[in-house]
């Protein structure tokens, strides 16, 4: 009967396909013939010469028509058995199977982050592995901070921040300008940066705390470019465009990381090598992350965490239960400011430069898509999307093999945006609410209350309720 | 002890004792009125709902009733008016005047406290003048659980008891009590409402009755001594209405809650009220018990409207 039924029906679905091809290759057509059809060129006499690229252009269309056939002769049927099957299946299973691996997951990949070092080095050798811990360790655990951070403001309290990048900057000038002017230590600025992050933070709270939704969102827009501004612009403090260079390196305790005798190499008698300092930095913002996460887990659990979710979710309601929304929102724009100068007052530390350059919009706009894309809330789906945006847009960079597919003068890094921009259309289609949009709930009543347990026993205890309910 | 001082009150021990005797409500409105530019949503309201009663506010739809509700706690700022709350002693009353002359928020007297409503904000109405309210379409915290709404509304004995969330993160003992105190009430109501067994579950997955009872629930965890329900029966079948009632006389009659509700329902309102007052076009037009407010002429004609006459001369024949 249903083998029957499918001849004919694959015969259908075949002509469908080629149909949607044709329209798919038409739109890739019309969409990519300015775009790549097209190139103009600057000629030996500086003159803008336009070459035309049909063979890429006909590589293009054809590459995007291919895929569009096989998802609609493949992946769509596919999917659509799957559909029908988990539906036939239940729901009940699906969220046991997540929560099983998500529980995994996480000590996991703390287990990762932890020995990342390590394996790079033993992987890549002492001068391979720089750089691998220090693009891509170091890197995407700034990303993974900050996007906790921010996560406090838009995650938990829903309070939509596109200037989250202002507070990174204040850290970072906060550290580069009194390390520079008073030499203070790393150990002693850290606290101080993150403290004058915070005071801006509630500084930016104040005058937005009427503010929801889009009109907010433009306000703290604003705010993170008026602060950028001021960099530029206030050049006998902060020398403008110019930067701040020669920002003190952290040090081991007061041992510093460099060549001479008093170095940490020469301190523990070993080779003098950059390796240190960069396993150091990735030790130093792995904890940085850890206390940021540890911070958030604890706050959730606390009236404070409960609060700025219930915030979220409805703040006409939270007035109603006598709560004082005004300190509430502040506690969470400085919370979330707090981490952000930690992280800011690292960079510049890693860095050892720092220039309104790296604080710009789109810096922000990474942030939040971080966060929105990990799921609003869950710190584990902001990690990965972390790893995901960071780790991704830095392996471009390593993709040389292209070349030897699309020609010398190809660069990977070009299409960077490009990718970036389908992975989130992508996420966008299939998880609308984030990687991992299910929220655990800060406490429980029917339930152990150690946490490994209970989740299991939430899991467990589900279909007897249920069967409960309805029989 | 309130009623020990009550009865000081009653034997005469001071000479205002008599006129606070008599004049011992728990919310006392005089000559409120909200206008929002040109349109006059209350004008010179006055009315009073007494300690221990359930006191309903009919009437019309557009009659304003919502808007005395959001007047009372301090969603709105009236344009003119007072209104008063006292809890605990209520020999503090005398000092009403005083107060409003004063421009302060509120007095007190001995363990009486009295506050001024409308000058008020709307969080601190609930957290020092203990009003809670509900909403007329319910707001719940959809996205957490049964418990984590009734958590939420113990927010500022938490507060407190976490050090302002310094001491709570540094996970002392003091916080970790107080905490399993809020979960000890919050389970109290639960089973209340029979909703325990469903205490993990996200609060917008609750049918809409249990919803309803919830959100109550959750105003009754803030401890109010004046608890304002905005349409506690709508959408809810009879039976679940006549379990509402039953809910909020037990919640009359063993808290120390006075209870203000608005309902369309008037089965339910005449089977639960202990005093009714009948608002139309933002004016009180009637004030009294259930059976004064189902012969009076006045309400009649302002619920049917063009039957005015017939309704009245029906009224009379009987």
């Amino acid at each position: 009967m249903t083998h029957e039924a499918s001849a004919p029906a694959s015969r259908v679905d075949i002509v469908h396909a080629l149909r949607e091809t044709a329209i798919t290759a038409l739109i890739a057509f019309g969409l990519l013939l300015p775009l790549i059809g097209f190139n103009t060129v600057q000629n030996i006499h500086n003159e803008l010469v336009l070459e035309t690229r049909w063979p890429l252009l006909a590589a293009m269309v054809a590459i995007i028509a291919g895929g569009r056939f096989l998802h609609a002769i493949l992946l769509a049927p596919w999917l659509a058995r799957h559909a029908v099957r988990s539906r036939q299946h239940g729901e009940a299973a699906h969220p046991a199977v997540r929560g099983r691996f998500t529980r995994l997951l996480v000590p996991f990949t703390l287990g990762f982050a932890v020995l990342y070092p390590v394996i790079a080095l033993s992987l890549a050798g002492t001068q391979g592995a720089v750089k691998w811990i220090d693009n891509f360790g170091v890197q995407i655990l700034i990303y993974v901070m900050l996007g906790w951070g921010l996560n406090i403001v838009v995650g938990l309290a829903g309070l939509l921040d596109l200037g989250y990048v202002a507070f990174y900057a204040v850290g970072a000038y906060s550290y580069a300008l009194l390390a520079n002017a008073f030499g203070l230590s790393f150990w002693i600025l850290l606290p101080v940066a993150g403290c004058l992050a915070a005071f801006w933070g509630i500084l930016l709270g104040f005058p937005v705390l009427r503010l929801r939704g889009d009109y907010l969102a433009i306000v703290t827009l604003a705010f993170g470019e008026i602060i950028r501004l001021i960099l530029i612009n206030w050049v006998p403090m902060t020398n403008g465009y110019a930067g701040i260079s020669g920002i003190p390196r952290p040090t081991f305790f007061g041992i510093p990381f460099n060549a001479s005798d008093e170095g940490f190499a020469a301190r523990f008698g070993l080779e003098f090598s950059p390796i240190y300092r960069t396993i150091f930095l990735y030790y130093l913002i792995l904890g940085l992350a850890m206390l940021t996460a540890a911070l958030t887990v604890r706050l959730r659990r606390l009236p404070i965490g409960r609060a700025w979710e219930a915030l979220r979710e409805d703040e006409i309601a939270c007035r109603s239960l006598g709560i004082n929304t005004t300190n509430t929102k502040l506690t969470a724009f400085a919370m979330g400011a707090m981490f952000a100068g930690f992280a800011g007052s690292f960079f510049a530390a890693r860095q050892g430069f720092i220039s309104p350059e790296s604080f710009t919009f789109m810096e922000s706009a990474v942030i939040v898509a971080i966060v929105v894309l990990g799921g609003m809330g869950s710190l584990l789906g902001v990690a990965i999307a972390a790893v995901i945006m960071i780790g991704g847009t830095e392996i471009m960079r390593e993709l040389d093999f292209l070349k030897l597919v699309f020609g010398s003068d190809f660069d990977p890094t070009q299409y960077r945006m490009l990718l970036f921009g389908f992975g989130m259309v992508l996420i966008m289609v299939w998880r609308p609410r984030g990687l991992i949009a299910t929220r655990e709930p800060s406490t429980f009543l029917n339930a152990p209350r150690f946490s490994l347990f209970r989740a299991r026993k939430a899991e467990s205890a589900q279909p007897s309720l249920a069967r409960e309910r309805h029989g | 002890m309130s009623l020990a001082s009550h009865d000081a009150a009653m034997t005469g021990a001071s000479p205002n004792a008599t006129a606070s005797s008599s004049f011992a409500p728990i919310l006392h409105v005089e000559h409120l009125s909200m206008r929002f530019g040109g349109l006059v949503a209350i004008n010179d309201l006055c009315f009073a709902a007494q300690r221990g009663d359930i006191t309903a506010l009919i009437g019309p739809n557009g009659a304003g009733k919502t808007t005395v509700f959001n007047c009372i706690t301090g969603f709105y700022k009236p344009s003119g008016g007072r209104i008063a709350l006292q809890f605990g002693d209520p020999g503090v009353w005398d000092e009403l005047d005083a107060l409003t002359e004063r421009g302060t928020r509120s007095a007190s007297r001995g363990d009486g406290l009295l506050f001024l409503l409308e000058r008020m904000p709307d969080y601190l109405v609930t957290q020092r003048a203990r009003v809670a309210r509900t909403f007329q379409n319910i707001r719940l915290f959809q996205g957490m659980t049964v418990l984590e709404n009734l958590l939420v509304a113990q927010h500022n004995r938490l507060m407190w008891a976490s050090g302002y969330t310094v001491l709570g993160a540094l996970g002392l003992r003091a916080y970790a009590r107080a905490e399993r105190a809020a979960i000890d009430k919050a389970r109290y109501w639960l089973d209340r409402i029979a909703l325990t067994e469903r205490a993990d579950d996200l609060a917008g997955e609750l049918p809409y009755g249990a919803q309803r009872r919830l959100e109550i629930a959750r105003a009754m965890c803030t401890d109010p001594v004046l608890l304002c329900l905005d349409e506690p029966a709508a959408g809810l079948n009879p039976s679940e209405s006549a379990e509402l009632g039953r809910y909020l006389h037990a919640i009359r009659d063993e808290h120390a809650t006075s209870i203000l509700l608005i309902e369309h329902d008037m089965t339910v309102v005449m089977e639960i009220s202990d005093h009714i007052i009948v608002l139309d076009h933002g004016q009180k037009i009637a004030d009294g018990t259930p059976d004064d407010i189902r012969n009076d002429p006045k309400v009649i004609a302002a619920y049917l409207g063009v039957e005015e006459e017939e309704e009245v001369a029906e009224g009379d024949v009987q």
